[in-house]
């Protein structure tokens, strides 16, 4: 029995709804219960947003994460907000391009990715969103890291095909840093 | 097995709606409701329906009391300040007797409120909302998977028993993602003799009216309809019990509540409380019988809202107060932890 709950946080535009929404497929296609929650509030409208992502072998109970075993955080304050509710053992993914703080606690794993410098060194500088998500997969193994472009085929619309390479070569990129 | 996809709750409620024959939507956009608006008018223009964005709520509830007298499967949707001010027209419609479907993807309140995930329409819904005696099929899913499901039902009922059957749903469903398969939708289909179709000169005039100034006749129209409800409290109950076998106390959660509390209860009986969940699905009609059964069974009830304690008094109703029944809860938008009820668990298992 395994269940992965994932949290996902940054500002609006940096693709934490995105990024959410492709753990989410990957469960999809890989016969997984899922639940994909965002937020929808003022803070989402210029602010913050996040999203509560749970992949599991057994259906899923609460949708809402109190205690995440991941937490992919894409700006300080959403670092500052919910790395005190990781879990003991889990996993912080932070993106180190915009986040110079360090995390104290010795509980959990910290992966520091400059995932924004990455993105923009590749010439896909929206992309970190996705960076962070390779490497998420790689600590958590939440789902099978293979089958990236399936999963992205099934809810990209065809007039966005394009962007499916980069997407894949994101993932690969985060899923192979080592750090 | 149909195939998985995954959708947002709002859009399986349109999905499914379109699926159960409904050609007719009238709204007006509010949060956290919008995406059913939005999915209806990308697909009622190609399938020869309609989606129509009228001037207020006011006039999407007459549009749907317009519609509807003609027999055609019709809804509205909108979240709570909106469910308010289409009170009126729910109330001509069941004066009426004629159905409708209309959907309440709750937020926060009184007043404007906020736009997160509540439970406080609870009274509105079940009790009435509007003026005058009448009843509402209330349906509250807990999934995605029965956001569409709920919906098909709700089209049925509200055929089978002329009245207005409302899905009682809340931001978080309505926000959330989960895998989903439709199967073939079960349309059933019932005889309208009393819709207005034109006569072709070939019957009298059908009148659709909530009117009636003689006392008497009235009187006789209300007392019909509650005959109809009595049928629609007998048979058309629905409820999931969870663990409820050897349970000893029993916690009572519907919708999103009820998917946090289920993560409590296995984490109490981990801890060895024999505790198991009743979850109303309809919640009118309320499943009076399941808690009175269980009052027989159990020490005590947990009632978990994200509300100030509403369902609790159909609870003590239900189980005519014969055991004691606790609140727990949230409200304002705020959603209870699994660790609360847990909480409200242990307190019940110590007596407290």
């Amino acid at each position: 029995m395994k269940t992965t709950q994932i949290l996902l946080a940054g500002f609006g535009g940096q693709g934490v709804l995105f990024a959410g929404k492709f753990l989410a497929y990957k469960g999809l296609v890989q016969d997984m219960q899922v639940s994909w929650l965002p937020s929808y509030g003022p803070e989402m409208r210029g602010g913050t947003a996040n999203c509560n992502v749970i992949l599991s072998d057994t259906p899923v109970g609460s949708p809402i994460i109190t205690t995440p075993d991941v937490l992919i955080a894409m700006n300080l304050p959403s670092l500052q907000k919910f790395m005190d509710t990781v879990a003991p053992g889990g996993t912080i993914i932070l993106d180190s391009t915009l986040i110079q703080a360090r995390v104290e606690r010795t509980d959990v794993k910290v992966c520091y990715v400059p995932a924004t410098q990455m993105a923009k060194d590749a010439g896909f500088a929206t992309l970190a969103n996705m960076i962070l998500t390779g490497k998420a997969l790689k600590e958590s193994a939440c789902a099978d890291f293979a089958g990236n472009r399936e999963t992205l085929e099934t809810f990209i619309p065809a007039k966005k095909a394009n962007l499916i390479d980069a997407n894949c070569q994101a993932l690969q990129m985060g899923y192979d840093f080592e750090g | 097995m149909a195939q998985r996809v995954l959708m947002k709750g709002n859009e399986a409620i349109a999905e499914a709606a379109i699926r159960a024959g409904c050609r007719h939507y009238f709204g007006y956009p509010i949060t956290p409701q919008t995406e059913i608006a939005a999915y209806m008018a990308k697909k009622m223009p190609k399938i020869g329906g309609v989606f129509l964005q009228a001037e207020s709520e006011i006039a999407s509830i007459n549009m749907v009391y317009g519609a509807a007298a003609t027999g055609c499967r019709v809804m509205t949707s909108s979240s709570s300040p909106g469910i308010s001010l289409k009170t009126e027209g729910l109330s001509y419609i069941a004066g009426s007797d004629i159905p409708a479907f209309v959907v309440n993807v709750q937020r926060g309140g009184p007043g404007l409120g906020g736009i997160q995930p509540s439970q406080s329409d609870y009274f509105q819904a079940t009790k009435g909302g509007g003026h005058g005696d009448y009843r509402m099929i209330v349906l509250a899913p807990a999934s995605v998977q029965e956001m569409a499901s709920l919906t098909i039902k709700g089209f049925n009922l509200a055929d089978k028993y002329l009245m207005t059957a409302m899905i009682l749903a809340d931001g978080t469903i309505g926000q959330m993602m989960e895998p989903i398969s439709f199967e073939d939708a079960e349309i059933e289909h019932y005889e309208k003799p009393w819709a207005l179709t034109g006569t072709e000169g070939k019957r009298p005039h059908n009148v659709v009216n909530s009117l009636y100034l003689q006392p008497d006749k009235l009187e006789i129209k209300n007392f019909e309809r509650y005959e109809r409800y009595k049928i629609v409290e007998e048979n058309e109950p629905m409820w999931e019990e969870y663990m409820m076998e050897d349970a000893e106390y029993c916690v009572v959660a519907f919708g999103i509540a009820s998917r946090v509390a289920k993560n409590a209860v296995v984490a109490a009986r981990a801890e060895g409380i024999k505790v198991g969940l009743i979850r109303p699905i309809t919640l009118w009609p309320f499943p009076t019988k399941a808690l009175r059964k269980a009052a027989d069974q159990v020490k005590s009830f947990i009632s978990v809202e994200l509300n100030m304690g509403q369902m609790i008094e159909d609870i003590r109703l239900a189980t005519e107060c014969r055991k004691p029944v606790t609140l727990c809860n949230r409200a304002g938008g705020m959603i209870p932890s699994p660790d609360q009820v847990l909480q409200s668990i242990r307190d019940a298992a110590k007596g407290e």
